[in-house]
């Protein structure tokens, strides 16, 4: 990682909460050689970060996780914080998540524990210029890739302004559920492994995200799905969303750095647009799964 | 060819054997279908992770459409790996197979592998095409660390640990070859296709 940059053009990180990494859109595309797409967790709030202060969608930015993180500007920056939404301040002074916030120079810039929701994400107009690697700034926690993860006294280069200016101050969105959370998952690809009584337990009880959770995958816990086929599936290759059964029938759901292929059957997978929201639940949160129409049946005429 | 979804992320196409996956792989990856992003080959299965506004229908046309190009797995590359056969598993290895140690170098380098798909760690690679008689389980119990460059067995395939991680393949030797590095292009020497030579070297 390039942390020798002029500290004027820097970001200093002052402390990171329970865990602070840069994050983009990942490296997809490389997954025949072991590598996987990793990037932001929750994507959509990534984008949003960065379309609030007018920088490229995929911009590497800071994912905090449980908020606790703080950083001080070697000059003065524009940032926008989104996702989990937490108390922002800039020198104690409060300001809004999801806004447009200007940082003077030598102030510091502080996330509090999110009301609801696990992932905040702080974008720096011009974006967080550390040295890409396989084409990306994320950090894959699996692979070992990207830059380490942030530590007190880590310095974040700024890259140049984008040309555009932003041209929204606040960005209203919904915030992440605190209670029971629902994600619609489409059954399969190995749904037949499982007995029918499995499938209707994973459909009609709530699951329990437990404290094995990460930027990997979220360990569940509620009632076992049990197997049918008895025999190893060789491995095959995982998505994020795959609901996979190890042999404990307690489901894991992959999350951002999920391994490139798995050996355990997947019973379900969530659809891609409430993955985002998946990556928002806290530990201790519930879980509940509907079947979503899949968009898939209907292309199975011909 | 059995197409199974994954939501709208994938589509995980289901074939006969591993040259079958093979086959389709190397029609499809000089130039996936609309919408495919990224193409996983496994033992018996191609993963195409499809992007947010794919036509999974199109797509699973197309793959259907594609003609498997046999035996051409990728490849001219042939990869020449110099290794010292000092193994820690060397001897449970030639009891597990019946063979001596000597014969299991001697069957180690004389198959010409070729590298069938990665997924374990970067760079990591699974190599095909060994003798039957070096099938081998997996350990009874795994390693909790195994160096990088180490040379292993683990049921029909062989490959090298391209950095110290976890593992419980059989170890039958190391190479000083590194098989990963990020700031190198192509990063991973092992990529499907390539087809891959041990040399003893002492």
């Amino acid at each position: 990682m390039t942390t020798d940059a002029p500290a004027p053009e820097a970001l200093e990180v002052v402390s990171t909460g329970p865990l602070a990494t840069l994050q983009d859109l990942g490296r997809p595309g490389l997954a025949h050689i072991g590598v996987g797409a990793s990037g932001a967790a929750d994507r959509g709030a990534l984008r949003l970060a960065n379309r609030l202060v007018a920088n490229p969608e995929g911009a590497a930015a800071i994912e905090a996780t449980l908020g606790g993180l703080a950083v001080r500007a070697g000059r003065e920056v524009v940032v926008a914080v989104t996702g989990a939404p937490c108390p922002v301040t800039v020198d104690g002074a409060a300001a809004a998540s999801h806004s447009v916030v200007r940082v003077p120079a030598g102030a510091e810039l502080r996330l509090g524990v999110p009301r609801s929701g696990l992932r905040s994400y702080l974008a720096v107009r011009g974006g967080l210029a550390v040295d890409p690697v396989l084409g990306s700034r994320a950090t894959d926690v699996l692979a070992g890739l990207g830059p380490d993860p942030l530590t007190a006294g880590t310095r974040l280069p700024v890259g140049p302004p984008p040309e555009r200016f932003p041209c929204v101050d606040l960005a209203p969105v919904e915030a992440p559920v605190s209670g029971e959370l629902t994600l619609r998952v489409v059954p399969g690809p190995r749904a037949e492994w499982f007995t029918q009584a499995a499938l209707d337990a994973l459909l009609s009880s709530a699951y329990e995200v437990t404290s094995e959770s990460n930027r990997v995958g979220m360990r569940l816990d509620g009632p076992v799905l049990e197997r049918v086929r008895a025999e190893e599936l060789p491995s095959e290759g995982m998505v994020a969303g795959a609901l996979q059964v190890p042999p404990s029938g307690q489901p894991t759901l992959f999350l951002a750095d999920h391994p490139v292929t798995g050996g355990y059957p997947v019973i379900a997978v969530v659809a891609s647009r409430d993955v985002d929201r998946a990556a928002q639940a806290r530990p201790g949160q519930r879980v509940r799964f509907t079947a979503s129409p899949s968009r898939a049946s209907r292309h199975r005429t011909y | 060819m059995r197409f199974l979804r994954c939501a709208d992320h994938g589509l995980l196409v289901e074939l006969a054997d591993l040259d079958e996956v093979l086959a389709l792989y190397a029609a499809l990856r000089a130039e996936p279908p609309p919408g495919v992003t990224d193409l996983v080959p496994a033992a018996r299965t191609l993963l195409l992770h499809l992007a947010a506004d794919a036509d999974a229908g199109g797509v699973e046309r197309a793959v259907r459409a594609a003609e498997p190009t046999a035996g051409s797995q990728g490849g001219d590359e042939l990869l020449r790996v110099p290794v010292v056969y000092d193994g820690a598993d060397l001897d449970e290895v030639a009891e597990l197979t019946g063979l001596t140690r000597r014969e299991v170098v001697d069957r180690h380098t004389a198959a010409e592998w070729t590298v069938a798909f990665g997924g374990f760690a970067p760079g990591f690679g699974y190599l095909a095409g060994g003798p039957p008689e070096l099938t081998v389980p997996r350990r009874a119990e795994s390693r909790t660390r195994v160096p990088a460059g180490a040379v292993g067995l683990a049921g029909e395939f062989s490959g090298v640990y391209p950095r110290e991680s976890p593992g419980g393949w059989q170890l039958i030797g190391r190479t000083e070859l590194p098989m990963w590095q990020v700031d190198r292009d192509p990063p991973a020497l092992l990529r499907p296709g390539v087809r891959v030579r041990f040399e003893e070297v002492s």
